[in-house]
């Protein structure tokens, strides 16, 4: 492991120069001294390829260490009467077992409304809810003495609601309703030359980091505790620790170095094993990690919303929306947990690239006996907006028109119909041009005809063809959320270490803002190093999550870089009598005039002149303002844009599918890391594909079985996400040249959620597939994710609607 | 032999034999590396050998004496089958491999969770083709690439680093010296350990079935693909274990007097290619079944004995009239594979009884065989339906057939009033509609979390349809046109 750490620096980066052969362009740039905008590895790239790269699971054990693991509820819905405790301490190795009734604090680990308990206590919700957690010498002990669950609670059975639909039938909801609305969609309705009401059943997702759940607490001095966790919020973690245990603040401590994937699943839902690996340490003075195995894990964390549309839509001949009314239902699962900001952002969504002239929206938070469902990368967006792209679809097969026109005639103009219906004026769009282009490269129109002679020739398999677009609002929807602060530290030695308060979790955050820090400082990349996400570095941090990571700890990394460069300036210049503003910093130099000195030996002046060569930086994004109450305001500091264009075929007689192209084109302004930003957007294409064909997610009806309200899906032998041989196999990706206009990190635009929305494309073109099996004359009921079950059902109703006599 | 003392499990790792013992003879190859070994490259993802974050290659000598480096899941694999081999993990590789080379060039980690294995797979595939001065294609890629999972890139920079890595200076992972240790270990007697509980690895068949009657309670171990489960997810106490992983009879695929035979031991990976080689329409089936690792370490004669009623194996053998060759003790008995189960995970085995081969009559011109698998992941996920589809013909007439689905009971199961449709009849679209029909009688399959049993009735009746365009004696369809998986 050493020696591949040792070997990095030349060799590693001598391949990676040699092997990526950057783009002449960047190449220049580079030589030029520009650190940002050139395609970098991943900074962890080299440790990750050598299993060098430590996750929490990794970190040298203490002397002592105990292991948790948590005894879940068998049952949906019931009343606790008891716990075998004697049961279970009776087992080898343990050392505790804990309830409800040793959490100090309040039960609670909920981040918005106070109704998650961390353990089960008075009732459980859903198989899987957490009830003890036994403590033990080994995690092997710990897990067989929780897996006695079963005959250690004692659980009075009610009745359970699994579905979102009956849910929403009795009214049972997290929180109160949501209504959006704009315009009178009512009037509009009735006097739209075409209307008509439909209905889409979408199912959620689970984030199935490959890292799962963990958190490693360790007992600090004076009742202080010292948590590793993996989570994309480490002060959430830090405050929610110190609510249950009754401790302040600055007496928790969160780290997190990396993650092995989060995708939102790790935004609230780490706090429950950050509390209870915490509350055992505090309680036995030991160190105790808590790393649930991924059945429990999946049994436990909720995901990705499933959702229930039904909508009311009115249109002129052209396909143009006149009005429209919609229900968006939600399976909440059973706590609000994020449930009211993913709504939120899925009524911010539901018109996605469109102007909705009268629009009426109602968001229903459905509380179901299931896990609590929470974010995942695009945070309700996706259902929002894949709503509207449902309905264009049947628009245009209603009209006989072809999908992507009426998607143009819908879109959103640049000085007029420009308003979304929560009230902010868009004034970037740019969808006009990229979807022009995308349609232009991939050559859409000619094949949609080479498509149709296809089809009319192939009694079997069909193919199929979508290109939709995305407009991703960028900013938490909460104002507040958006704010960040860094530290930058120039050592004496020239050398630069970097915190922040954002997490790495694959996507590339500490590269870039490592490259935005040696681009200000003027240095090489390997110059710089980010540390470890610490509650004690940066205060008050915002989730790494709503794609704001790199837009706003680059920012704030940039202004503590630049009041270093600023004092560094200033230094020098009057020492040679010259004005600061003429010195430049690049390619390890400072530079004024015909004066030049090393980077590092500047500093090393500097020091010695007592110059501070730390700072601090802060970033709070401009100009957003939200009414949580009538859900209107601005938002959103800008939009990022996409669309893609994906090509499937069928067969009807399995409902199997193949993709076999996707061209995407997508938004990032102007790119910090190119190969970064491309891996952002097909990463989230294949994971969006994903959910939307492949990965069923499906409880056990109540039946009376064993099993009955259980997840059967709870893990990758069940639960299947897309491997290699899913990937098209012809998949072009490039992105759309052009600056952000809003004042972002060097014109950047965020990448993390907004190309998980090009996935449409491949749901859609399913549906094209499937339309064309009766000649396009009848619009498919296709739910997703679209399985082969869910394409045979749609294929075997479309046949037999078009077998109908007309009336 | 059951006197025969306890010996320490002894292999290859890190350029040393290692001798373990006082581990738990259930205690896993992943579990030794991280907690007793303290090697954490290599991770724990989901413990049941579907992610493959935990691949490392076990290395043995082929029977032609050539190093063999085989990608497994070491979540699942217990430590005392690595007993004569050689373990390499992602620790080991040194940091420069063509395979990290190339992953770090072509940005193929994100958030490196399952990098390590995504490496190791990679590796061995280098290795594989290097050893055969080849060079692997992108499908060949993604085919071995089956069994790893990642969550953040999508997989096209991981493919685009194996294509890269071929063109990187090979860096082989076998040595001369390595070859002569794991020479040296085949010298070592059977392995029998004790820690708690006993592991067995009889080297010879006569040994095993001696051991197998003398310890009919024993838990037979041959790939731990299943088995590996019962421990980490059931917590289930084993008892004694026999491993079939040391005898080398059993492994042995040959033909004779119009058979194929392949024994009970011989790996997933290479029944599957035999069977391919005979009937090519198993090809795809066997590419599909499970992931590379798990074809590595699992056998045929394990799949066919735990006789799951999604197990892909049976539909095929089934269909194809295979027999199955029992040992006990010294006796032999040889039953037609359809008889073998009697119900849910039930099967004709008597205690002190083992599976020794798998027998199929070799394919004739007269033979159709069709082979349909239907999941939600094309990769390495349990059916919800699969189907083995054998037809005999003369003169256009169907002298015989053997309609064989899993998924559709609760054990593999012949349809048999779709066949009596056919049997005897001109193979006709008639003949075809009418054994359609048939199968609704055949089969009422459960709903779950793989299909409906709405779904399983339809597409069930739905490859029957495919079965005949596919094969109708007028314009058949060619697979380009009945099949996506082949555009």
């Amino acid at each position: 492991m050493n020696q591949a750490a040792e070997a990095r620096h030349p060799a590693f980066e001598a391949t990676a120069q040699h092997a990526a052969a950057l783009p002449a362009a960047q190449a220049t740039q580079h030589a030029a001294g520009a650190r940002v905008g050139i395609s970098r590895p991943h900074e962890s790239a080299h440790l990750h390829v050598a299993g060098a790269a430590p996750y929490i699971d990794d970190l040298p054990e203490l002397a002592g260490t105990l292991h948790a693991a948590l005894g879940l509820s068998p049952v949906a819905h019931g009343t606790l009467h008891g716990i075998n405790l004697a049961l279970l301490r009776a087992q080898p190795g343990v050392v505790a077992v804990l309830t409800a009734a040793d959490i100090p604090g309040p039960n609670d680990c909920g981040p918005i409304v106070n109704d998650d308990p961390i353990l089960a206590q008075g009732t459980v919700r859903h198989v899987g809810q957490p009830v003890f957690a036994v403590i033990a010498t080994s995690r092997d002990a710990a897990r067989r003495a929780a897996g006695l669950a079963k005959q250690a609670l004692q659980i009075t059975p009610l009745p359970a609601v699994l579905t979102a639909l009956e849910a929403h039938a009795l009214h049972d909801y997290v929180v109160p309703p949501m209504h959006l609305a704009r315009g009178d969609a009512a009037g509009a309705l009735a006097s739209a030359p075409h209307r008509w009401q439909g209905s889409f059943s979408l199912g959620g997702q689970e984030q199935f980091y490959l890292e799962g759940q963990i958190s490693y607490a360790l007992p600090q001095e004076d009742g202080g505790l010292l948590v590793y966790c993996s989570t994309q919020h480490p002060s959430e973690m830090q405050h929610l620790v110190a609510h249950a245990l009754g401790l302040a603040s600055h007496q928790v401590q969160v780290v997190c170095r990396r993650m092995g994937g989060g995708f939102g699943g790790k935004e609230s839902q780490s706090a429950l094993f950050a509390c209870i690996a915490a509350l055992a340490a505090a309680r036995l003075q030991r160190p105790v990690k808590l790393r649930p195995d991924r059945d429990d894990d999946m049994l436990i964390t909720g995901r990705r919303h499933g959702f229930e549309i039904r909508w009311d839509v009115g249109h002129d001949d052209a396909g143009r929306i006149l009005g429209v009314t919609v229900d968006l239902v939600s399976n909440a699962g059973h706590s609000a947990d994020l449930s009211p900001p993913v709504m939120t952002r899925a009524l911010c969504h539901f018109d996605n690239a469109y102007w909705l002239p009268n629009v009426a929206m109602v968001g229903f938070c459905a509380r179901t006996n299931t896990q609590s469902n929470t974010a995942f990368r695009g945070f309700g967006g996706p259902q929002g907006a894949l709503a509207i792209e449902m309905i264009l679809d049947s628009v245009a097969r209603k009209l006989g028109l072809d999908p992507l026109a009426v998607r143009q005639a819908n879109f959103y103009g640049t000085s007029s119909n420009n308003e979304t219906p929560y009230g902010q004026v868009i004034d970037d769009n740019i969808l006009h041009p990229l979807v022009a282009q995308l349609a232009q490269h991939c050559g859409y129109a000619a094949r949609r005809q080479a498509i149709a002679v296809y089809n009319a020739s192939s009694p079997v398999l069909k193919r199929g063809l979508a290109l939709t677009p995305v407009k991703f609002g960028i900013s938490f929807n909460v104002a507040h959320f958006n704010q960040a602060g860094a530290l930058v530290h120039v050592y004496g030695d020239g050398s630069i270490l970097v915190n922040h308060g954002g997490t790495e979790m694959g996507q590339g955050l500490n590269t870039k803002v490592a490259q935005v820090v040696a681009h200000e400082l003027g240095v090489a990349f390997e110059a710089v190093r980010v540390s470890a996400a610490d509650t004690q570095k940066v205060a008050n941090t915002s989730a790494t999550a709503a794609s704001t990571g790199a837009d706003l700890n680059g920012k704030a990394a940039q202004d503590a870089a630049r009041q270093i460069r600023q004092r560094l300036a200033v230094f020098w210049a009057t020492q040679l009598g010259i004005d600061a503003a003429t010195v430049q910093f690049a390619n390890d130099q400072a530079t004024a005039g015909a004066h030049c000195i090393a980077f590092n030996a500047l500093v090393q002046l500097a020091y010695q002149a007592r110059v501070q060569l730390w700072s601090d930086g802060f970033y709070a994004t401009p100009g957003l303002h939200w009414d949580r109450a009538t859900l209107k305001g601005r938002p959103f500091y800008y939009f990022a844009y996409g669309a893609a264009c994906s090509e499937v075929v069928i067969d009807t007689l399995t409902g199997e599918h193949k993709v076999l192209r996707a061209d995407l084109l997508h938004d990032v302004g102007t790119s910090l890391n190119r190969a970064i930003d491309i891996g952002q957007v097909e990463g989230a294409f294949i994971q969006g594909m994903g959910w939307l064909t492949m990965e069923e997610l499906w409880w056990q009806p109540m039946d009376g079985s064993k099993h009955a309200g259980k997840l059967m899906t709870h893990a990758p032998s069940t639960y299947k996400i897309p491997t290699a041989n899913d990937c098209p196999a012809q998949f072009e990706v490039r992105l759309f040249e052009a600056p952000n206009p809003a004042e972002t990190i060097h014109r950047s635009k965020a990448v993390g959620e907004p190309p998980l929305l090009l996935a449409f494309s491949v749901l859609l073109a399913i549906r094209d597939a499937v339309s064309a099996t009766a000649g396009h004359q009848v619009d498919p009921p296709l739910r997703a994710p679209a399985t082969p079950e869910a394409v045979l059902d749609a294929v075997d109703a479309v046949r037999a609607a078009a077998a109908q006599p007309k009336p | 032999m059951t006197t025969t003392p306890s010996r320490p499990i002894r292999f290859v790792y890190r350029g040393q034999v290692v001798q373990v013992q006082g581990v738990a003879p259930t205690t896993s190859v992943l579990a030794w590396l991280r907690e007793h070994a303290g090697r954490s490259g290599t991770k724990e993802g989901c413990n049941e050998g579907d992610c493959g974050a935990c691949t490392v290659l076990v290395g043995s000598l082929s029977p032609g004496g050539a190093l063999q480096f085989k990608p497994i899941n070491s979540c699942i694999q217990f430590l005392p089958t690595l007993d004569g081999k050689a373990l390499l993990t992602v620790d080991d590789l040194g940091g420069q491999h063509p395979a990290q080379q190339a992953v770090v060039a072509c940005h193929g980690s994100q958030c490196g969770f399952c990098t390590p294995g995504f490496v190791m797979s990679l590796a061995a595939c280098a290795e594989r083709h290097a050893a055969a001065g080849t060079v692997a294609s992108r499908q060949q890629l993604a085919d071995d690439l089956s069994g790893n999972l990642c969550r953040c890139t999508g997989y096209r920079p991981i493919l685009d680093a194996g294509q890269q890595m071929f063109g990187l200076p090979p860096q082989r992972l076998g040595s001369a010296a390595l070859a002569a240790t794991l020479q040296g270990l085949q010298a070592d007697p059977a392995l029998h350990y004790a820690a708690g509980a006993a592991f067995h690895a009889p080297k010879t068949l006569d040994d095993l079935a001696a051991l197998r009657l003398a310890k009919p309670e024993a838990t037979l171990l041959a790939g731990s693909t299943d088995i590996g489960l019962w421990v980490n997810k059931q917590f289930r106490d084993l008892g004694a274990i026999i491993s079939l992983g040391a005898v080398a009879e059993l492994q042995t695929i040959g033909q004779a007097g119009g058979w194929l035979q392949i024994g009970a031991g011989a790996s997933l990976a290479t029944a599957w290619d035999a069977l391919a080689t005979h009937w090519p329409a198993a090809r795809q089936m066997g590419l599909r079944f499970a992931s590379l690792p798990i074809r590595e370490a699992g056998t045929l004669g394990g799949n066919i004995a735990n006789g799951s009623p999604i197990g892909d194996s049976a539909p095929v053998l089934i269909a194809l009239g295979a027999q199955i060759v029992l040992r006990r003790g010294a006796l032999q008995r040889v039953l037609a594979l359809q008889d073998f189960y009697l119900d849910y995970m039930k099967n004709q085995l008597q205690p002190g009884e083992f599976v020794q081969a798998l027998r199929l009559p070799l394919p004739q011109a007269s033979h159709t065989l069709r082979v349909y698998k239907l999941s939600k992941r094309y990769d390495c996920d349990i059916s919800g339906l699969a189907a083995g589809l054998w037809l005999q013909q003369v003169d256009g007439v169907v002298q015989d057939a053997r309609f064989a689905f899993g998924g559709m009971a609760g054990f593999v199961k012949r349809a048999a009033g779709a066949e009596a449709a056919v049997r005897g009849q001109p193979w006709t679209a008639s003949a075809a509609q009418a054994a359609m029909a048939a199968l609704d009688h055949d089969f009422q399959p459960l709903s779950d979390l793989r299909a409906s049993a709405s779904y399983r009735q339809r597409a069930a009746r739905n490859l029957l349809q495919r079965l005949w365009l596919e094969t109708r004696p007028d314009a058949p369809l060619a697979s380009a046109q009945i099949s996506v998986w082949s555009l």
